[in-house]
């Protein structure tokens, strides 16, 4: 591979380094109206009287909307493959408003400034009502969150708003409650995990103009430009014909964006005023108005034989979805079957539970997606067992752990939503994963830890997989053509949020030509150039879009190797290409590809050669990799540091190993900011109070040591050049990484989520 | 009220209000290469150049720059570039919305301490947060970056 | 976020500042100005103090004088100061948000802002420092703090005695960009001076610990234990977002035993 798998610069790291237009808010119209949104600062009440008259009077105000404003037609934000797995139970404005963030109008203005005199001098009447704050009393609480008709599932998700259950879900293989009765050891523990936020650093943001068709052009900083699409021609009935979404460079996402946000308010202004207008998020509502990751309960039941063997899992998950449904099945399902899997020879496994509505801002996607949820309480529970059993957990986990060849029943039971998918792991290196990184953190020298003078060091571990793409419903679309002058356009529907999928779709069109990355010119996700792509999550882009652009270019290189024949007035087996000339064998004369496509395009028999291709997934190859953390511990005040944590990752070939390793650097980090750092915390009344950076704090570059990320051989025959996918693998182990360490350092454990010196400090008063 | 900004060299006269803040000035007249991320100086994604100094353009007052120097990325523009192939180099850019404040402030750790180690390259970024890269990578493009005399 | 100011003024002269001041209760100076949208929403005229030329340090012979408007940045790297008081003014300074904020930051803005998490106040009370208001003249910085309001007035300068001695400076925070849970500053000069700081209120002197190490001839274990007592005793520590009382007790106790072993080491 002369591309692929190459350490290729990425593409528009120069442009945006040199502070070229490049991210949504740069290419809004100078006249834009601004829209502002007015706020609940209720948990949970009913809008009974606005007075807009004083603010419609104010000079350079346009309108004021309201619930009055727009058709009752509810729909998800979710973006996700239509029929969507999340409830519709969103509308534009409601009567009722859901948590202390929510929507309850929007002024629209010539400036933020008169927008925000507006907003003081709207007077709104709420009748407030008793709102639920705390999920584990949700289900049959007298208060209801979403009792209106027009809330729906678009297929059985075990939807019972009137029970404030958003969605639920249960599976079953074998008998696990015998299986434990047969088991000579059993654990059951419970773990819970917080409602991190994304903290990416562009807040969402989204403008809007009529274009000389008279269509809307929308720019939006979106990880799903066809998705909101469909939503605002569904939400605002207008046709999809007349909606042109584009996606800009976007400043992070991580799951944040992977929904529709101000677009529907956007693209209702922009369409009724015939003027462009923007809508900004602050900090404050990307905090309090976005989404978070889902807040869970995790009870894990494990037992196992004296032997070592691990015989049953039982895990029975609560989640809390907040006041909106958005993601609640995907991700709880995702928290079962991109975990449990793991270990896949026991003789029974179950899961299920139930996702809650609360008066919380809303959970939504997130890196991850369940699987680091899943992944705290699992890699936590098989320590906690180890200790029980007093085996080596590393052994443990060798002698348990999915292995290459093997399966698990739970992915054919599983799905994302729906039912799964069976397959074999024709690449797993988890053991090779294992060994790597217990030779590169040293563990043998290291485990359990080091009484040193003050401090206390130690390691932990964990095993991880993720998936790449949902098979049979993620689907991305690659189109290339041929310019002259012998270069190419790819146009691709994926979606670059910052991962890199420009440069790798690039990289892998390049390889499959035979040519250099220069000469292929990416554009993508714009919903009227590109070929569709449900856009970038799932850990999809790479895998999916990436087999779509390899299908794509070996489309057009045969497409041209039988333009070349045509010209040679040969047969096709005749031609040789190697990517800059065509060589007629039999006749031994050559056509450069430069001269071939000026041929093609201005002399003779002109034509456009153009190639579009398709892929969705018959299966989701799961990405693996074994995560190893250092730590050193205060014996006196029990702060933590982190000195090294070793990632060892199996996602088949890196198309581009740089990118790739800061894939995983990234989540890793963003795995030790939930871990560690990153605490959400509500008011009485459940108003978030950790809204802005100043207080809910990220991961700085002082805050760990050292990372080292290495990947192993390995190549999936299903994926465009041996690649799986590597976007979210990284985030998953270092919850429970760290909370072995520190119960190897201190024999304290730690259940929920962040592990703060503090709450070490309480559990050892606690023991003593 | 008219205001005389000298930017990137350059003498400009903007019309602005007294409360408003650098970044928005900017903004508005095109100068889109500073962005904004937390508006409370927490994240250094507003980072411009103020008499060669790092500071924080949301937090600035416009009014306060009449007679100094701001820089923006435009206006060292060689720099970036070199800053940009070390980072390319290492894989050291993803989404890239911090990359134009990190520059600037690169450049400006440059002219004050262009052997700084490792450690103290993570001191004088600390403000300067990423949610995409893990910060390991940067680290090492910026040290090869100090190290770059071309 | 943006305040709504009727008035921009930026004298030259610092009588001038003071009498546009004064002139209406809703008229505010602006030093760095860097959180002041955080806290203020309307300002009548603002007065800028960037042009009284009051960003300077001047080392005297008996002290540091640094004018109010001396950016943090140019604090923490000023190597004058930093060879003395085992350099806990430039440490405490240098720990307070990243470098672009403290270029923006002034030494004026974070004293009279009189933050409760504030890891700056802590080091001046142990180090003595004295205030100079321009109508007020020179107070103590304990007595500043101790007063209920602030003084409508122009803080102008700050002087530190020079004084050999060693110190010793503490912040405990979540991440390195976060606000203290608590910080501890210790000075030993000719007596000893602790003061705590975000507890969650802000830094006062121990008095009573400080008074009791001072008379000690030497320093054994159980009198740093006692003198422990003394500062929980004495210095009210509260729960908060940031930490329990309980955990804050811990803290203090922790880092005043090795934060006194390392002032009272006689070998440096």
């Amino acid at each position: 591979m002369k591309v692929v798998n190459n350490k290729t610069h990425s593409i528009d790291g120069l442009g945006i380094m040199k502070g070229r237009k490049a991210f949504t808010d740069d290419f809004s119209e100078n006249d834009s109206l601004i829209i502002k949104v007015l706020r609940s600062p209720h948990a949970y009440a009913k809008i009974k009287t606005i007075k807009d008259e004083k603010a419609l009077a104010l000079e350079g105000i346009e309108m004021v909307l309201t619930h009055k404003d727009f058709k009752r037609i509810s729909f998800t934000r979710a973006g996700q493959g239509y029929p969507e797995p999340s409830p519709h139970d969103k509308f534009v404005l409601d009567e009722y408003v859901r948590y202390v963030g929510d929507e309850v109008l929007a002024v629209v203005g010539k400036s933020e400034d008169i927008c925000n005199k507006a907003l003081g001098l709207i007077e709104v009447e709420y009748e407030v009502l008793d709102p639920v704050l705390d999920f584990e009393k949700a289900i049959d609480n007298k208060v209801v969150i979403h009792p209106e008709k027009e809330a729906k599932e678009m297929f059985p998700i075990g939807f019972e708003p009137l029970r404030n259950i958003a969605a639920s879900y249960k599976m079953e293989v074998g008998d696990v409650e015998k299986s434990l009765k047969e088991c000579d050891y059993v654990i059951r523990e419970t773990f819970y995990t917080q409602a991190q936020a994304h903290v990416m650093l562009e807040p969402h943001t989204v403008n809007a103009r009529m274009d000389y068709q008279n269509r809307i052009l929308i720019y939006s900083s979106t990880q799903t430009p066809f998705h909101i699409r469909r939503i605002i021609s569904q939400g605002l009935e207008i046709p999809l014909s007349k909606i042109r979404v584009i996606k800009p460079r976007v400043g992070g996402g991580f799951g944040g964006k992977q929904a529709i946000h101000g677009e529907m308010l956007v693209a209702y202004v922009t369409n009724k005023t015939g003027k462009p207008s923007k809508l900004t998020y602050t900090r404050k509502e990307v905090f309090e108005s976005s989404y978070t990751r889902h807040p869970m309960r995790l009870e894990i039941a494990l037992g196992a034989l004296k032997s070592g063997k691990l015989k049953a899992i039982d895990c029975k998950v609560l989640s809390d979805t907040g006041a909106y449904g958005e993601h609640a099945l995907t991700v709880f399902m995702v928290t079962g079957s991109k975990v449990l899997p793991l270990y896949n020879k026991v003789d029974s496994v179950r899961f299920g539970g139930d996702v809650v509505y609360t008066n919380h801002t809303p959970a939504g996607a997130f890196r991850g997606y369940g699987a680091i949820q899943g992944n705290f309480a699992l890699e936590s529970a098989v320590d906690i067992l180890c200790k029980e059993m007093k085996i080596d957990p590393i052994k443990f986990r060798q002698m348990n752990m999915m292995k290459e060849k093997e399966t698990s029943p739970i992915f054919e039971i599983m799905g994302e939503g729906t039912t799964g998918t069976a397959m074999i792991m024709e690449t797993c290196k988890l053991e090779e994963c294992v060994e790597k990184g217990l030779e590169l953190i040293d563990w043998k020298n290291k485990y359990p830890k080091k009484i040193m003078d003050n401090k206390i060091r130690s390691v932990g571990m964990a095993l991880a997989m993720q998936g790449s793409g949902i098979p049979y419903i993620d689907m991305g679309a690659a189109t290339i053509k041929l310019n002259d002058d012998g270069f190419y356009n790819l146009m691709v529907g994926a979606t670059e949020i910052g991962q890199g999928s420009d440069t790798v779709l690039t990289q892998i069109a390049a390889e499959e030509l035979m040519t250099s990355v220069d000469k292929v010119v990416i554009y993508s996700s714009d919903t009227d150039l590109t070929p569709f792509d449900v856009g970038a999550y799932a850990s999809s882009t790479t895998y999916v879009s990436g087999n779509a652009v390899f299908k794509a270019a070996k489309k057009l290189k045969n497409s041209m190797i039988e333009e070349a024949a045509r010209i040679f007035e040969t047969k096709i087996e005749d031609i040789d290409f190697d990517g800059c000339k065509f060589k007629c064998i039999s006749k031994n004369e050559e056509l450069s590809l430069v001269d071939f496509s000026n041929q093609i395009t201005y002399s003779h028999e002109q034509k456009q050669l153009q190639e579009t291709a398709s892929y969705v997934g018959h299966k989701s190859p799961p990405p693996f990799m074994a995560g190893f953390v250092e730590i050193e511990i205060d014996k006196d005040t029990y702060e933590i540091e982190i000195l090294n944590y070793v990632s060892v990752v199996d996602c088949g070939t890196t198309i581009n190993p740089m990118l790739a390793k800061g894939q995983v650097d990234g989540a890793i980090v963003q795995g030790l900011g939930m871990a560690m750092f990153e605490d959400v915390i509500y008011s009485a009344k459940g108003k978030l109070i950790s809204s802005d950076m100043l207080n809910y704090k990220i991961p700085t570059r002082l805050d760990i040591k050292n990372l080292t990320t290495v990947f192993v051989d390995s190549y999936e025959e299903s994926g465009p050049f041996g690649a799986k996918s590597v976007g979210e693998i990284g985030i998953d182990t270092p919850p429970a990484a760290l909370a072995n360490a520190v119960y190897n350092a201190l024999g304290v454990r730690i259940k929920d989520l962040p592990i703060t010196p503090e709450k070490i400090y309480e559990e050892l008063r606690k023991k003593s | 009220m008219k205001i005389n900004l000298n930017i990137n060299g350059e003498k400009k006269t903007f019309l602005i209000e007294n409360n408003e803040y650098l970044l928005d000035v900017l903004r508005r007249n095109n100068y889109k290469s500073v962005r904004r991320g937390c508006d409370n100086t927490s994240c250094g994604v507003c980072t411009v150049l103020f008499d060669g100094k790092p500071v924080p353009s949301c937090s600035l007052l416009a009014v306060r720059c009449k007679d100094h120097e701001i820089t923006t990325v435009e206006g060292i523009e060689k720099e970036a570039e070199k800053l940009a192939k070390h980072f390319g180099d290492l894989g050291a850019d993803q989404c890239g919305y911090c990359n134009p404040s990190m520059a600037l402030t690169v450049y400006a750790l440059k002219q004050e301490n262009k052997n700084a180690s490792l450690e103290e390259i993570k001191e004088y970024l600390v403000g300067n947060l990423c949610r995409c890269t893990g910060y390991i990578s940067q680290h090492e493009a910026i040290k090869r970056y100090l190290g770059d005399e071309s | 976020m943006k305040m709504e100011i009727n008035n921009y003024f930026a004298p030259k002269k610092v009588e001038e500042a003071y009498e546009l001041f004064i002139d209406n209760e809703a008229n505010r100076f602006i030093a760095g100005g860097a959180w002041m949208k955080l806290s203020t929403k309307k300002v009548n005229d603002l007065i800028s103090l960037d042009r009284l030329r009051l960003d300077y340090i001047k080392e005297e012979n008996a002290f540091f004088e640094i004018g109010a408007m001396t950016s943090l940045r140019a604090i923490e790297t000023n190597q004058q100061i930093k060879s003395y008081y085992s350099g806990i003014l430039n440490q405490a300074v240098s720990k307070i948000m990243g470098v672009s904020v403290r270029n923006l930051a002034t030494i004026g803005g974070s004293v009279m802002g009189k933050f409760a998490f504030s890891d700056l106040l802590g080091v001046l009370l142990v180090l003595d420092a004295r205030l100079h208001f321009y109508k007020l003249g020179e107070i103590s910085i304990q007595e500043f703090l101790a007063m209920k309001r602030p003084p409508r007035d122009l803080l102008v300068k700050i002087r530190i005695p020079k004084v050999s001695g060693k110190g010793y400076f503490k912040k405990v925070s979540k991440t390195h960009l976060d606000f203290s849970v608590i910080n501890l500053a210790i000075f030993k000069g000719e007596n000893i001076k602790i003061a705590v700081g975000s507890r969650p209120l802000a830094a006062e002197i121990a008095s009573k610990a400080s008074n009791f190490l001072s008379s000690q001839s030497s320093i054994t274990d159980e009198i740093i234990e006692n003198a422990c007592d003394l500062v929980i005793e004495e210095l009210k520590l509260s729960s908060n977002l940031r930490g329990s009382k309980e955990y804050r007790e811990l803290l203090v106790r922790t880092y005043l035993k090795r934060g006194l072993g390392q002032v009272m080491n006689d070998e440096n």
